[in-house]
């Protein structure tokens, strides 16, 4: 195995150093390169770099972000799937300038540290001959450092040497490769390959290893049940013959006599229309608030048998016995009370309780719109003044 | 690296006084024909005179306070014209007066029969013109002694090199910061916001102050970079220590946006006719061309100028930049007050003619005159300063 030169390289002890030998180098040599432990201002222009192309990269990627934000989001609110939302059009660009941002930003610094990565540091290809040299342990720790690679034009050895000299430095030393790990087609020191069997075996081994414990924490040593206390409460299961609740084999016991339900009245005149109609008052007051609930729950409730305003002209085309008029001399007699009775309770085994489905104020509600359709048609005297 | 520092000190440019002179008289006889002819008009560009160069006068100080609180370098060797230009609070005053004399023309609020309207009621223990004049004459003894305190501390060490004026100002700059937050979002609150008293946005007074910033900012880069051309500052100066003026511009017009930005959306999304008007306002016939070119003089074209890292050591695009803000700033102002008056005065659109350019010109013209009497008998760097020479030496 034969080693051959790659380059000469110096180590300075200050950045001032460092400075004037990479501009002294500058002058005579193109192809060098200066390590420092951290960034030392000044260094561009003294090595007579140009300035990176690597911001053209930051705007390619944060351009397609932005593009790619505006045109999904204009995609799914326009065509895809259209919602409105607080009044606005559906395509309403300040909504989605945040995103567009984002998305921008987002790119924009990802793909730069890719590019940098893949493009600049050439990445598959992640070896160098100076890595594991002296050089490189002292440059990444508290020496400036300074190499001219051997194949440019104006190299030689002893002159380099003889420059680094001059220039103060604290170590000069040659950097050697193997002419093995030079690839044929393309001019990189191949000494450490990422594809390499040990490194990938190694990587998946630590992708399994770090996978299983997380899971083995998350699922069994952290696991925490979740909500479930409709799965565990005592209840009766369907089919089953009993339950262990009671003794005697019930989940629940009944409520106790007299027990009122929640929003409930009960009705103590239940078949006695007479007593209804004298003990019983028309709480409600006559609002127009008050007609207008009445009038809607008779257009709902009554109007299909009685008719809009109470003739008994029904709309079921006679699959339901027609009712008397509302306006007839007796119906126009009864109290309040016996108007609630009915609409209560039902009539004759034809007309049913509503009492399921209109509430009690709604009851009295239909009751005063009752009166005002009967007031309708017969008007009295004091009505024409 | 151990230079010593080379500075002999020069007069600044003499044309720079002429044009100034030229400027002043010609802003005089349109600010003069202006009131002659409208006065309510000239009023209200009066407000936007003042409010321009209160920017230019505290986006001056605000610097010099930051660089003392944030311990910043890089702004050293600019911090004298800074001073100098900050110098400009000591005359703000003047541009007060057409403001307060016409009051009931422009301030709705200050009408008695306002008491009648609700809302104006419940906003009357703030929005009186008692409180207001006591206000404004706070602030403005706020920021002139923060001035002298700034200057006199800084100019003294010149002469004595004593590191712990320094201090002294570092201590001063902590409390200035806090009262400037304040003072700026007072003066932006009462002099602009509550010209429409009905409306009101929190952001304002941040939304003022990015304006405020980025033009005293630009003042510097254009002064100090024409001064540094002509050799007039310290020696050593050059691309590198323009690249973090450049740097902050750009960082400033990135904030503008965010600020207005945030102002608009948040309006814009919760649709409270209370608010909305406002922008409404601003939004009908011509002046909505006037909205849309705001978002492109102050945001887009000083953002595509400055975006390139060489632009930010580029002294061409760099004042080209700084003077497109100072620009897109009088037309901020311009964009925040003028609705107001042709909505009040049944205007359909947007007006522009020699009224609105009257202020800037004075102003500018002023500004020009005052930095040469104030340069006059002061080094235009600050030689005793012991963060000098770090400056110099930087490199990017």
């Amino acid at each position: 195995m034969s080693k051959n030169l790659f380059a000469v390289a110096g180590l300075f002890n200050t950045p001032d150093e460092i400075i004037k030998a990479s501009k002294a180098v500058n002058k005579q040599y193109k192809k060098f390169d200066v390590n420092t432990p951290y960034p030392v201002h000044g260094m561009d222009s003294a090595m007579g770099l140009k300035s990176s192309k690597l911001g053209y990269f930051a705007l390619a990627f944060g351009l397609t972000g932005m593009l790619i934000a505006l045109s999904l989001m204009t995609w799914v609110t326009t065509k895809e799937y259209p919602l409105v939302i607080g009044g606005k059009p559906f395509f309403s660009l300040p909504a989605f300038i945040p995103i567009t941002f984002e998305l921008t930003v987002l790119l924009a610094s990802i793909g730069t540290v890719l590019s940098m990565i893949f493009i600049f540091f050439k990445l598959p290809n992640n070896s160098h001959p100076i890595h594991d040299t002296n050089y490189m342990k002292s440059v990444s720790n508290d020496k400036y450092g300074i190499y001219v690679l051997a194949e440019d034009d104006n190299f030689d050895a002893e002159k380099v040497k003889a420059l680094f000299a001059s220039l103060g430095a604290a170590d000069i030393s040659e950097i050697l490769y193997n002419e093995d790990d030079l690839e044929e087609d393309v001019q990189v020191y191949q000494h450490f390959k990422i594809f390499d069997k040990k490194f990938v075996v190694g990587l998946l081994s630590i992708v399994v290893v770090v996978s299983g414990l997380a899971y083995y924490m998350l699922n069994k040593l952290f696991y925490m049940a979740p909500y479930n206390w409709m799965m565990t409460q005592s209840k009766v299961i369907p089919q089953a013959p009993v339950s262990d609740n009671f003794a005697d084999g019930f989940p629940m016991r009944n409520p106790v006599e007299g027990t009122v339900a929640k929003g409930f009245m009960p009705y103590e005149y239940k078949g006695k229309p007479e007593e209804a109609e004298k003990n019983l008052i028309n709480p409600s007051e006559v609002t127009p608030e008050n007609l207008a609930l009445g009038k809607i729950k008779f257009d709902i409730y009554c109007s299909p048998c009685h008719g809009y305003f109470g003739k008994g002209d029904s709309r079921l085309n006679g699959q339901f016995p027609n009712p008397p008029s509302l306006h007839s001399e007796k119906a126009r007699n009864f109290k309040d009370g016996r108007i609630f009775h009915i609409i209560t309770d039902g009539q004759n085994n034809v007309m049913p309780g509503y009492y399921k489905q209109l509430s009690r104020d709604d009851r009295w509600a239909v009751v005063n719109y009752v009166r005002v359709l009967q007031r309708s048609l017969n008007a009295k005297e004091e009505d024409l003044k | 690296m151990s230079s010593k520092i080379e500075y002999t000190k020069q007069p600044i440019p003499a044309n720079w006084t002429k044009i100034g002179m030229i400027l002043t008289v010609l802003g005089l006889a349109l600010v003069g024909a202006s009131f002659a002819m409208d006065s309510t008009r000239a009023t209200f560009n009066s407000i936007l005179g003042m409010m321009f160069i209160i920017s230019i006068g505290l986006g001056a100080l605000f610097t010099i306070g930051i660089e003392y609180l944030a311990g910043a370098v890089w702004s050293t060797p600019y911090r004298r014209v800074a001073e100098i230009l900050a110098s400009v609070v000591l005359i703000v005053p003047i541009f007060a007066i057409p403001g307060l004399i016409k009051m009931h023309d422009v301030f709705h609020w200050s009408h008695a029969e306002a008491l009648q309207d609700a809302i104006l009621k419940n906003k009357s223990a703030y929005l009186n013109t008692t409180f207001f004049i006591v206000r404004m004459v706070a602030v403005f003894i706020i920021w002139i002694v923060f001035y002298f305190i700034f200057t006199k501390n800084s100019e003294k060490q010149d002469i004595t090199k004593d590191q712990k004026l320094t201090k002294r100002n570092i201590k001063f700059s902590a409390l200035f910061m806090p009262l400037f937050a304040i003072s700026l979002t007072i003066m932006a609150v009462d002099w602009m916001m509550s010209l429409e008293p009905h409306w009101f946005s929190t952001i304002y007074g941040v939304y003022y102050f990015a304006g405020t910033f980025l033009t005293g900012l630009s003042f510097i880069t254009i002064i100090a970079i024409s001064l540094n051309e002509r050799g007039l500052l310290v020696k050593g100066l050059g691309e590198d220590h323009y690249y973090s003026l450049g740097a902050m511009m750009f960082a400033f017009v990135n904030f503008w946006a965010y600020i207005a930005f945030s102002q608009y959306l948040l309006i814009w999304y919760a649709n409270l006719p209370e608010e909305t008007y406002w922008f409404i306002n601003r939004y009908e016939g011509s002046w909505a061309y006037v909205s849309y070119g705001l978002v492109f003089v102050h945001f887009v074209i000083p953002y595509i100028i400055l975006l390139p890292q060489p632009a930010k050591k580029d002294p061409k695009r760099l004042k080209l930049a700084a003077f497109i803000l100072i620009f897109a700033h009088i037309y901020d102002l311009y964009w925040l007050i003028m609705p107001t008056y042709t909505k009040q005065h049944g205007i359909e659109g947007m007006v522009f003619s020699f009224y609105e350019i009257a202020f800037p010109v004075l102003i500018i013209g002023v500004v020009m005159v005052w930095f040469g009497i104030m340069s006059k008998n002061k080094n235009l760097v600050p030689i005793g300063d012991p963060k000098l020479q770090q400056a110099i030496d930087f490199h990017l």
